[in-house]
């Protein structure tokens, strides 16, 4: 790690947002810092052990960042936030205290998992999750795979799947055929998108691809043998090895939460510049919204433009942003939630994945806090960040007050982090 | 592209695995399938595989709670799971 | 419950769960408000001991007695109460301190607590991952350790049982002589009523302005599970001094083992009237000690750190009684904080008030008019 503590701007996260605020922010002379909690640059969707098999828009975003005289912390996460600039950074080497004139939120989204009976089962995996963990080697070579789910990340999964020497026998999606014909029309508008599409189709074209169906439940003891499907009307079960499931994204917003920043509806409320509620802290990307790569480059530069006071230069990429965000607010509506995907839930099912409360020890009277209190809800590890989602869709419930760490955080660099230092 | 191979130790036995793999892959790899043993004991591997859900805790140099898929293998990286608790 | 009822108890924290508890158990009409829900409060905020103090002779007996009470109920506590008997290790780090654990030794004798000193050695035993060095111990092995939200819910469905109502997402908006002023999700209402107990603990001097109930700040954090880290409840003897000077800022070590096997860390104290945030600084502090003690406690991961104010007076002892300006109102407040353990006590305190009967043990140390007299000093 580097010793300097006082930045002019620190970005949190290093995907497609975070790169191109640091990059836009550098350019204009700032002192920048980026933390990011990966071993490598690039976020979820641009990370990869090989470089050379990302596509050229993200090999020139790393390439710029690589030029771009930023300092970068990896492996590493934010802990806390105070209102003089201060922020607690730790990880595993140990800890250390960093100052931001200016801080910039690209902590991006994670996937939101709706329960249902047996996805706690070893070789239940995130739709991202498996993708990530192809990317890094994961031998998926004749393996039997069950994707079902929802949204965009399907296609692209199944394609890498395949691609892998997968064994697909479904890709089934959640959202009826009649809401993703809306969304193709939309594409038409685009057809570098619609090529996107097809071509994903045909990599993955010995699967079936049905819509409206989804996983009711999966079994198996040590790992997933089986998992069931329906399609509102009928049932069927199929074995397999592996199964990747997720519906949809939520924005990473726990951050902009303890530091003050208004949300809305589970994303960062931003102007158009960016900024947050609170005028020190800007947010881009999926944290601010989920929208996708093309709208998270375009925010974070503009965010970083704006960090540094270049707002003429920021509100020449306002009309693209706008364009972007509005193209994928129409295709994330396709994927709405069909009622069945609630309804798999059984009063056994095990909600909280780090506590094992199942969905029959929550009470639909309480709140969230009292359901945390009374049942440890949300209480382990992962602070809530699997079961928040999803209770946010059964219960109603909003999110958690998000308390200090942000991420656990071993007590000897806390220490170090938080005593007094006299000069 | 072929990675050279390094050698770490899981739950007692030799493992060799991709240099630069994260230990999340090397342990699915090899076949482990308990990564921690769940609050009412029952066996959790991998979920996210982006460091959110803390399914993929392992002990790791004699440090607890280590999150496999943020974890690179290092040559001699000593590795406890819950499939090594049987 | 008729309309009017015999006692409304204000706040469900742990204090007043227990006194509808004990008060419906008596025959009592009851009725219970909280202006959110049960055991949210200071009650949710806090440690869970059970443990005997000895600061002054009316505490050890008011501690002592709530303790035996609790014992009495062990059976009967669901497991999400998590009742467990770890007890408390009190910690000498010199030699000089020593003398220091005999006298209280001597003095829990005395009371019928059972304690016994424990010699480098012994403690080295009893609490492996304790820091070498230190001098000894004073181990008391009948202390317990709980989960307050969840035993102040028991307690109120334990009052349910017996008749008594419930009533949550109420506000008491003004206390008059047998009459109460009520406002909930409908509007404003006036209900009249035997007694009322305010069990309201910080904020009962919103009710009662004359009340000498300040908050106390504290700080916990909470780590990942780590079975075994240790074994009791673990106290400096120090602790003692920072929890009874009422002013300043101070922080004392102060491990919990959890059921779950999850390490609670305290403690702290600071007088900042209601500001909830967190004091980075006095955190550092309470975790810096924490380590010095217990050194493998470094590599275990905190999940969360939070705040939470203790209802504290000026001689440290709860105010349990007729609050002598308004016939038919009793105080069962300002436990600071021992609220968990003497929860108990008060209750039968109150009971014993409210029925005309002897109290089980001398009330007079904690009769909220002791507070009318001369300003008492800290």
């Amino acid at each position: 790690m580097t010793e300097r503590t006082q930045y002019d701007i620190v970005v949190v996260g290093a995907g497609p947002a975070g790169l191109g605020a640091a990059v836009e922010a550098a350019r204009g002379g700032a002192r920048v810092c980026v933390v990011d909690q990966n071993p490598h640059l690039g976020g979820q969707i641009w990370r990869h052990r090989d470089p050379s098999v990302l596509p050229g828009h993200a090999r020139r975003w790393l390439r710029r960042f690589a030029r771009s005289g930023c300092d970068w912390i990896p492996n590493a996460g934010v802990a806390s936030v105070a209102d003089d600039g201060g922020l607690l950074v730790n990880n595993m080497d140990g800890a250390r205290r960093l100052r931001a004139g200016a801080l910039i939120l690209a902590t991006g989204a994670r996937e939101r998992f709706i329960p249902f009976p047996g996805w706690t089962l070893p070789n239940v995996l995130g739709l991202g999750g498996i993708q990530a963990l192809v990317k890094q080697g994961l031998d998926v070579r004749g393996r039997r795979v069950v994707l079902a789910g929802s949204g965009p990340l399907m296609l692209p999964v199944a394609a890498t799947l395949a691609r892998r020497g997968a064994r697909l026998l479904i890709v089934a999606e959640q959202a009826s055929a009649g809401a993703l014909a809306r969304i193709a029309a939309g594409m038409w508008r685009t057809p570098s998108r619609i090529a996107q599409a097809v071509g994903y189709r045909v990599a993955f074209r010995t699967a079936a691809y049905k819509t409206g169906t989804w996983v009711v439940r999966a079994e198996g003891s040590d790992a997933v043998r089986s998992v069931t499907l329906t399609d509102g009307t009928r049932s069927w079960t199929l074995e397999c090895d592996l199964l990747g499931t997720g519906d949809g994204l939520v924005p990473n917003v726990e951050l902009a939460t303890l530091a003050g920043c208004v949300t809305q509806d589970g994303a960062i409320v931003v102007d158009a510049m960016q900024r947050t509620s609170v005028p020190w802290i800007f947010a881009a990307g999926e944290c601010a919204g989920v929208a996708g790569q093309d709208v998270a480059v375009l925010e974070g530069r503009i965010a970083g433009l704006a960090a540094c006071g270049r707002d003429g230069e920021a509100r020449a990429l306002r009309g693209a942003r706008d364009r972007a965000r509005s193209r994928a607010r129409r295709m994330l509506e396709a994927f709405a939630l069909c009622p069945g995907v609630r309804a798999r839930v059984t009063p056994e099912t095990i909600i909280c994945r780090c506590e094992d409360v199942p969905a029959g020890a929550l009470d639909p009277d309480w709140t969230a806090r009292e359901a945390k209190l009374v049942t440890r809800l949300g209480m382990g590890p992962c602070q809530g960040r699997v079961c928040g989602p999803a209770t946010c869709e059964l219960m109603g419930w909003d999110a958690q007050v998000v308390r200090p760490p942000v991420q656990p955080t071993r007590v000897g660099p806390l220490v170090d982090l938080l005593r007094e230092r006299r000069p | 592209m072929t990675a050279p191979e390094i050698e770490i130790i899981v739950d007692g036995e030799p493992l060799r695995v991709a240099a630069g793999t994260t230990l999340a892959v090397a342990l699915l790899n090899a076949g482990v399938r308990a990564f921690r043993t769940s609050a009412s004991g029952a066996p959790r591997a991998p979920l996210c595989g982006m460091g959110t859900c803390y399914e993929c805790r392992v002990t790791v140099d004699h440090v607890v709670g280590r999150r496999a898929c943020l974890v690179p293998c290092v040559p001699g990286m000593v590795v406890h799971t819950a499939d090594g608790d049987d | 419950m008729g309309a009017r009822p015999d006692v409304i108890v204000v706040g469900a924290g742990i204090v007043g769960c227990a006194c509808a508890r004990a008060l419906a158990r008596e025959g009592l009409e009851v009725l219970v408000v909280d202006a959110s829900f049960p055991g949210g409060g200071t009650t949710a905020a806090g440690m869970g001991h059970i443990v005997v103090m000895d600061d002054s002779p009316a505490e050890l007996a008011l501690s002592a007695y709530s303790r035996g009470l609790w014992a009495e109920l062990a059976d009967e506590l669901p497991r999400s109460v998590e009742d467990r008997r770890p007890g408390t290790l009190w910690l000498a780090a010199g030699a000089d301190e020593m003398p220091i654990l005999g006298q209280k030794r001597d003095l829990y004798q005395r009371a019928g607590v059972h304690a016994e000193v424990l010699d480098a050695t012994a403690l080295r035993d009893a609490e492996p991952n304790l820091r070498l060095g230190l001098a000894g111990g004073l181990v008391v092995p009948d202390d317990r350790v709980l989960y307050p939200p969840n035993a102040a819910r028991w307690m109120l469905d334990e009052a349910r049982r017996c008749g008594a109502v419930a009533w949550r997402d109420t506000r008491v908006v003004g206390v008059a002589e047998r009459r109460v002023m009520l406002a909930r999700a409908g509007g404003v209402q006036a209900l009249d009523t035997g007694a009322v107990v305010i069990a309201a603990g910080i904020d009962a001097p919103t009710l009662i302005p004359e009340l000498p109930i300040v908050p106390r700040k504290g700080h916990l954090a909470i780590t990942d599970r780590a079975p075994g880290m240790c074994r009791h409840q673990l106290v400096e003897l120090g602790y003692l001094h920072s929890a009874h000077a009422l002013t300043g800022e101070s922080t004392a070590f102060n491990l919990q083992p959890r059921a779950t096997g999850q390490v609670l860390i305290g403690s702290s104290r600071q007088l900042v009237g209601r500001d909830a945030s967190i004091t980075p600084r006095v955190v550092g502090e309470m975790l810096r000690r924490a380590v010095e003690f217990m050194p493998p406690l470094a590599s275990l991961s905190v999940l969360r750190i939070w705040t939470g104010f203790r209802p504290a007076t000026p001689d440290s002892l709860p105010l349990i009684g007729p609050w002598p300006e308004i016939p038919g109102v009793w105080i069962a407040a300002g436990h600071e904080g021992l609220g968990i353990t003497t929860a108990t006590g008060t209750a039968e305190l109150i009971v014993a008030g409210i029925t005309g009967t002897t109290p089980p043990i001398d009330a007079a140390p904690f009769a909220p008019s002791r507070t009318m007299a001369a300003p008492l000093t800290a």
